[in-house]
């Protein structure tokens, strides 16, 4: 029963989070909206491995969320750059000085 | 059971979010936010799957719909413009075409067996053969990875041998960085002015 609640509990903020997708003026706004709808995404699995009886679940939950931040990286890298295969060091700064 | 409707509930809702967001797709004209979409969508599929235990099918959609996709989508909308050009009118034969195959598909769901009916056709033909075969012949305990390793041996060579380059790939490219550092900190260090 706990564990129905906090799937009910993790469905509400996956439909606000998609609201924002659909609505959000900016782009941040989108991208935030798909970065937090990952991570509800995350815990539901884990949620529901409890449900189903399965806590070996949390596991994939874990690499989830690791894809999910290496995605939100490299959209946003994306958005830095325009171009994915620029090293962006922190020593220069603006990008250009790694390699491509 | 409760678990069981629990299921059906976190199912239906998840199904929900995923009509939500074809209708979002397919009615948004700002391609960034269909991009976004999309890599929901994906995340929606993905959480789906793993109600239905096909876990690395889950893990593939998510990887390669949320992940990969959403980044080869926005780098085709760098070559394009920000927005879709309005549609102007509605047609009507696609629609038709849709609808058909739509209640066709829905059509070959009825006489489908329940989920996990060990009564389905899939599991009455060799699988059978195969659970008694791994324990006698092949005497793997993991049933998965002796009908993947060794029934399916030669079809599993080639994911194999993806596997393995993958693997190289990465190890080439670790240890190439791991090198430069070595060798940038030898060419701060011949100075010899460490501070």
């Amino acid at each position: 029963m706990m564990f129905a609640v906090a799937a009910a509990g993790l469905i509400i903020p996956m439909l606000m989070a998609l609201a924002r997708g659909l609505m959000g003026p900016t782009l941040y706004d989108r991208v935030l909206a798909g970065n937090s709808f990952g991570t509800k995404t995350v815990l539901l699995i884990a949620v529901l491995g409890f449900i189903g009886g399965r806590p070996d679940f949390l596991d994939i939950a874990l690499l989830y969320a690791l894809m999910n931040f290496v995605g939100t990286i490299a959209i946003l890298k994306f958005f830095r750059y325009r171009n994915l295969g620029i090293a962006g060091d922190a020593e220069n700064g603006n990008g250009n000085g790694g390699a491509t | 059971m409760g678990s069981g409707l629990v299921n059906v509930a976190v199912d239906i809702s998840l199904m929900t979010l995923l009509a939500v967001t074809a209708i979002g797709i397919i009615r948004s004209r700002h391609l960034f936010a269909t991009a976004m979409l999309s890599g929901i969508y994906s995340l929606i599929s993905a959480a789906l799957f793993v109600t239905l235990d096909a876990v690395d099918v889950a893990f593939t959609e998510a990887a390669v719909g949320a992940g990969i996709s959403t980044v080869l989508m926005l780098g085709a909308m760098t070559l394009t413009r920000r927005s879709e050009k309005h549609a102007v009118k509605l047609h009507i034969g696609p629609i038709l075409v849709c609808l058909a195959v739509g209640a066709a598909l829905i059509y070959g769901t009825v006489e489908m067996p329940p989920f996990g009916s060990t009564e389905a056709a899939g599991f009455k033909h060799i699988v059978p053969e195969y659970i008694a075969g791994s324990r006698d012949d092949i005497q793997v305990p993991n049933i998965v990875t002796s009908i993947l390793a060794s029934y399916r041996g030669f079809d599993t060579l080639g994911e194999t041998a993806v596997i393995f380059t993958a693997g190289i790939g990465v190890w080439f490219l670790i240890g190439r960085r791991r090198r430069e550092d070595e060798e940038d900190e030898k060419k701060t260090e011949t100075p010899g002015d460490r501070a």
